[in-house]
């Protein structure tokens, strides 16, 4: 193999360990409420502007923004939750999904109007540097980026099976009424999903900002690519989403590589609607 | 004897022709160029929502990529003339027959499936497309496809003012809505409402839902190319943001469900607020509004689902029949 496709490959694993990172908190949402958060992207959207004002205020890196962006992601998701998704889940499905559509537009535009249309980008010398790794090298905000959201992904997967939380949250989402009767209160349980949902996304945006683009719109692409993995990998599962969101990456690297840098959402999203027809519970999972 | 007159029931049978004289005098009456040109925009948009009404509101899927349908049709009708030198309402069979292929597409898998993957597979597939379409030199790429500058003959639908438009689309319009009052009475608008309001229950009653609902988003499908060629006859021209960008889609979704997804003038009155609106803002805010109206729009779909998931009208119906039903003498 090229040393050329190897870094191709490389890049594309540590960016799907990224989409791995945010698209968890979308299949945790969607496993536990059955309700499918159209903002997604846009809570990854804000997290990235979160380290573009973290940059511009006090010229803090991603150990600054980091944190900065969890914490006011986190919050975020749990007033979306006692605001808007608590109601909601109990109307009908297309209030359902009109209402985190109708989210998805406000923090959209919302950032148009304030941070205009442009394009902005961090320095790349924030995170400056690239590393030799055996016949490839790799950029240093890849690789710091990549490695932080396998260690959250697996962090949070390890919260949701191995915690006393993570079996409230998980007896929540199996029977709410008979969780309550146990003493787990289900809106304290579900507003704890949201906030590591968001918080997950505001991690996500603030490592990913180092070296992508940051724009109003960017969320868009970001919910789509989040649609794929968690129906690739089976909705509700961590560890689905984290080899999907690998392969995903790999996949979307590689047709980069090989057909045009247009053509790579192209091709994600073609993939998206190959998976519909062809396995929609997922490579692991069952039919729900 | 009646000691009074019976005003209600006098309204009942009034009403309907009254405002059916008020919208055909309506561009007699306010006939300036700006109040014609924004009537003809209300029924279009309102073609386009009644069109998106049949799959969101009576069956209750929330497409959010129905602009891929009406940039079939805007596409198509502008390459019929671009490229046959046809009158571009010409290319709408073309329109209509892709729509009907790609909601088959999307539809047959994610109509099995629960209501989230076919919302997802819709944004996806309208992206998809518009990226396609960008790239597409064939189809005038990122600057888009123009129609003819002068018009040759009548078929071209190309007027100055927007007096014929107003009525064309007012009788594509009285179609559409006709179509639709006849499936809501039809056996299938039964089985699509039962689907939305339960799909277990219509199930387990022998209703076969997922292809009910794919009918239902074909029909849907065509109609709404049916309205992007109109769109594409008007304005002579469409691009990948115009015609197949998401905005386009969150128009449809934003004045169906204002105005009342799933009851049959719902999409007009929903069109009816927010067109002046929206071109009250662009003329008095210019291009800076622009980002400010989505802000407003996202906030009121927010709102609507929160608060009145049956939309203003469901509101105004519920409160006229309370009071109906508060009359104990009267019969009808």
């Amino acid at each position: 193999m090229s040393s050329t496709l190897l870094q191709v490959i490389a890049g594309g694993l540590l960016l799907g360990a990224v989409y791995a990172l945010f698209s968890s908190g979308l299949t945790l949402i969607w496993g536990m409420m059955n309700v499918v958060n159209f903002a997604h992207g846009d809570f990854v959207m804000l997290g990235m502007y979160v380290a573009f004002v973290t940059w511009k205020l006090m010229g803090g890196g991603p150990a600054a923004s980091v944190p900065i962006a969890a914490l006011a992601l986190a919050t975020l998701g749990v007033v979306c939750y006692f605001a808007l998704i608590r109601h909601i889940m109990r109307g009908p499905m297309l209030a359902q999904i009109l209402g985190t559509f109708g989210l998805a537009l406000l923090l959209r535009y919302s950032a148009f109007w304030y941070f205009g249309a442009n394009y902005q980008t961090l320095p790349d010398t924030l995170v400056g540097g690239t590393l030799p790794l055996g016949p490839i090298r790799i950029e240093a905000s890849r690789l710091l980026a990549g490695v932080v959201a396998l260690i959250v992904t697996a962090g949070l997967h390890l919260l949701l099976t191995r915690s006393a939380l993570g079996s409230r949250m998980l007896a929540v989402s199996e029977d709410a009424a008979a969780a309550e009767l146990m003493g787990i209160r289900p809106e304290r349980m579900q507003a704890a999903a949201w906030a590591l949902a968001a918080g997950a996304t505001g991690i996500a945006g603030a490592l990913i900002a180092t070296f992508f683009y940051i724009s109003p719109t960017v969320g868009e692409t970001l919910a789509i690519v989040a649609f794929v993995t968690v129906s690739l990998g089976g909705f509700g599962s961590v560890p689905g989403a984290l080899i999907a969101g690998l392969l995903i990456g790999v996949i979307e690297s590689i047709s980069a590589y090989m057909i045009g840098a247009v053509y790579k959402d192209i091709v994600v999203y073609a993939l998206f609607v190959a998976v519909l027809w062809l396995r929609p519970q997922g490579l692991m999972g069952k039919m729900s | 004897m009646r000691p009074t007159r019976d005003w209600p029931a006098m309204m009942r049978k009034l009403g309907p022709i009254v405002a059916a004289v008020a919208v055909l005098a309506y561009p007699l009456v306010f006939a300036t160029p700006f109040q014609q040109r924004l009537g003809a925009l209300v029924l279009l948009y309102a073609i386009s929502a009644s069109a998106w009404n049949i799959v969101g509101g009576y069956a209750g899927q929330a497409s959010i990529g129905h602009v891929v349908f009406f940039g079939c049709g805007a596409y198509a009708a502008l390459a019929a003339y671009q490229h046959l030198g046809l009158p571009p309402i010409a290319g709408l069979p073309i329109g209509v027959a892709l729509s009907v292929l790609i909601a088959a597409v999307v539809g047959v898998p994610t109509l099995r499936l629960s209501g989230h993957y076919f919302s997802m597979a819709t944004i996806a597939v309208a992206e998809l497309v518009r990226l396609a379409v960008a790239n597409t030199q064939w189809l005038g790429g990122a600057q888009g496809l123009s129609g003819p500058p002068v018009p040759r003959t009548v078929f071209d639908l190309s007027f100055v003012s927007a007096l014929p438009y107003y009525y064309l689309f007012l009788a594509v319009l009285a179609g559409v809505i006709a179509l639709t009052w006849h499936i809501e009475r039809s056996r299938i608008g039964y089985y699509l409402r039962a689907i939305r309001d339960s799909e277990r229950a219509a199930r387990s009653l022998g209703a076969a839902a997922p292809r009910y609902k794919l009918y239902a988003f074909i029909l849907s499908a065509a109609l709404t190319a049916v309205a992007g060629a109109l769109y594409a006859a008007m304005f002579g021209f469409v691009d990948p943001d115009s015609g197949l960008g998401i905005l386009v889609s969150v128009k449809m979704v934003i004045m169906a469900a204002l105005g009342g997804a799933g009851l049959l003038f719902g999409p007009l009155v929903g069109a009816a607020i927010l067109v002046p609106v929206e071109e009250y803002s662009n003329s008095l805010l210019g291009g800076a509004g622009a980002g400010l109206t989505f802000v407003a729009y996202g906030a009121i779909i927010m709102l609507i689902a929160r608060f009145r998931p049956g939309g203003l009208l469901d509101g105004v119906l519920r409160a006229l029949r309370r009071r109906r039903a508060a009359r104990p003498t009267e019969k009808t």
